[in-house]
């Protein structure tokens, strides 16, 4: 009986992605379109491109940008959020600065940043971190300003002040909202990292992906188009394990109010 | 304490300080809160817009790359008065309005089809699940095969970013169907049309709301994205002919139409939201407040 329900379980979750792909592979078969080239060939093409020096010459620096960038606008959107979430003045003063600057399309800041900075690594980590630190600046502070009133001060009755009630109270309670935001950075630092390696770089994936089209490497081309896709994909899923780690009280939490 | 909203009572009386008191002393003073919030706002953007002008002038940075707010003033202008500027800005919202409709429109009719048969919603969630993390930028240098620098390619990567904004939040919102209401349903012997307008419907919208006010603003990322890198027309390209040309203001003038344009993106949505959902528990709680 198991064993079946678990053979229905996989053949519901590989089914239809396999059949997409049979479909892909089938209908491109013996395609002589130039643009549309055979699965096999992209696959072929797939190992080929991305496995030797071009890893180390352009996956690795790519990576490194993303999570420098990253992680930094971690760093700055929660510290900053914090800041503006717990003074009440502070956050009047700029919440509408904060939300203009939001508002501005991430793209946009390649240009500006590469006026400041050139076209080096430091331009991409910058344009990373200042297009996303706003989802988990403002996030920051939302989750800050919703911190439980009777544990806010129930902490204050036991004397529980300055980094302790910090760590214990006010980043554990807007820890949820946190991590809404850091998901949202996290697709906005990869746009980013691709876009301003396509605006100018002298490698990493955008660079690479963009040199092949122009260069009519169209198999090539698609193995990179792949190969972010499977980038993103991996990214997220990796995120979700760890979200399921850090706020599996949360997510308990919830699961017992839904059903008492 | 009846102390009404309006009076400012700036002296807290004895005795609000503890007990049920102190709840009427809070609210006097979170209206006068609220009338100073957008006072201090304004402080806050006039702060940043003399912070501008002043950095460049004492030399904190160097002016060529950071031009003092006045002359950013005076490019913006500039920009207002050319007729190519409001083509550009044409062609932006031209391209993200279509491709927001459109990724609305299939977002709603494949939710609705996949979240209405528990089959269809087992069989395709790994899929969905694959494909959606997968940044729309991938998709660049095969809409500059297919398209070159035509609107097409400027929809390709807007339909495909914003339709899954929709798409997920409309399967949440199918799924949040109240048990007590779909038996009601059954019992009054509704049809398949009456189920979905009065009991699915009204469950999906608000999730629907949000998957529009969502895809709106990532529709306007991947827009202007479209412009700055491919090169298709519109303000995204204004800014990188403005960047390659060193018009330094000029750039800086782009950069804050695109933030105001996001600010209306996101007014406007969030307006529509209330409108469409003025009956709903979540914006009568918040009218409350």
């Amino acid at each position: 009986m198991t064993v079946l329900t678990l053979a229905r379980r996989t053949g519901l979750v590989l089914g239809l992605p396999a059949v997409l792909f049979a479909i892909w592979w089938f209908a491109t078969a013996g395609s002589t379109d130039f643009y549309v080239p055979p699965l096999s060939t992209i696959l072929g093409k797939f190992g080929e491109v991305w496995t030797g020096e071009r890893l180390l010459s352009d996956v690795v620096p790519s990576l490194v940008r993303l999570l420098t960038g990253y992680l930094l606008a971690v760093a700055v959107g929660v510290g900053l959020g914090l800041v503006v979430g717990m003074h009440r003045g502070v956050r009047d003063v700029l919440e509408p600065v904060l939300e203009l600057f939001r508002a501005i399309p991430p793209p946009v800041l390649v240009p500006v940043i590469m006026l400041f900075a050139g076209i080096g690594d430091t331009m991409k980590v910058i344009v990373i971190v200042s297009g996303c630190m706003w989802p988990i600046l403002l996030n920051t502070v939302e989750g800050v300003r919703a911190v439980d009133e009777v544990l806010s001060d129930t902490c204050r009755s036991y004397g529980i002040t300055g980094p302790s009630r910090l760590w214990h109270l006010v980043l554990r309670s807007a820890s949820p909202q946190i991590v809404t935001g850091m998901r949202q950075a996290l697709s906005i630092a990869i746009i980013l990292m691709v876009i301003s390696e396509m605006f100018a770089a002298s490698n990493g994936l955008g660079f690479t992906i963009v040199q092949f089209q122009r260069s009519f490497a169209i198999p090539e081309m698609w193995s990179g188009v792949l190969l972010l896709g499977l980038l993103g994909f991996a990214l997220s899923l990796l995120f979700r394990v760890a979200e399921n780690r850090v706020l599996a009280w949360y997510h308990g939490l919830r699961r017992a109010q839904r059903n008492p | 304490m009846s102390a009404s909203g309006s009076t400012p009572v700036l002296t807290k009386p004895a005795g609000t300080a503890t007990g049920p008191g102190g709840v009427g002393g809070g609210r006097v003073r979170r209206t006068l809160d609220r009338a100073r919030t957008p006072l201090r706002g304004l402080a806050g953007l006039a702060g940043l817009v003399v912070l501008l002008e002043v950095l460049p002038h004492i030399g904190v940075v160097s002016a060529d790359y950071l031009p003092p707010a006045s002359e950013m003033g005076r490019a913006l202008w500039q920009l207002l008065g050319e007729d190519a500027f409001w083509t550009a800005l044409g062609d932006t919202l031209t391209g993200w309005g279509l491709g927001l409709a459109i990724a609305v429109v299939a977002g709603v009719v494949a939710g609705v089809v996949i979240g209405s048969a528990p089959v269809l919603r087992a069989v395709t969630a790994s899929t969905i699940e694959f494909l959606r993390p997968i940044p729309s930028v991938a998709l660049i240098p095969v809409a500059v095969l297919l398209y070159g620098t035509d609107l097409e390619s400027k929809l390709l990567l807007v339909v495909y970013a914003s339709f899954w904004q929709v798409l997920v939040q409309v399967l949440a919102g199918m799924q949040d169907v109240d048990p007590v209401a779909e038996d009601t349903a059954r019992s009054y012997r509704m049809g398949s049309w009456g189920r979905v307008r009065y009991v699915l419907w009204p469950t999906a919208l608000p999730y629907v709301m949000t998957g529009v006010r969502l895809a709106a603003t990532v529709a306007l990322v991947l827009t202007i994205t479209a412009e700055l890198v491919i090169g298709s027309p519109g303000l995204g390209n204004q800014l990188a002919v403005a960047q390659t040309s060193g018009a330094v203001p000029r750039v800086y003038a782009l950069v804050l139409v695109t933030g105001l344009l996001g600010v209306a993106v996101n007014l406007v949505a969030r307006a529509i939201e209330r409108r469409a959902l003025h009956w709903h528990q979540s914006m009568r709680r918040e009218g409350q407040r």
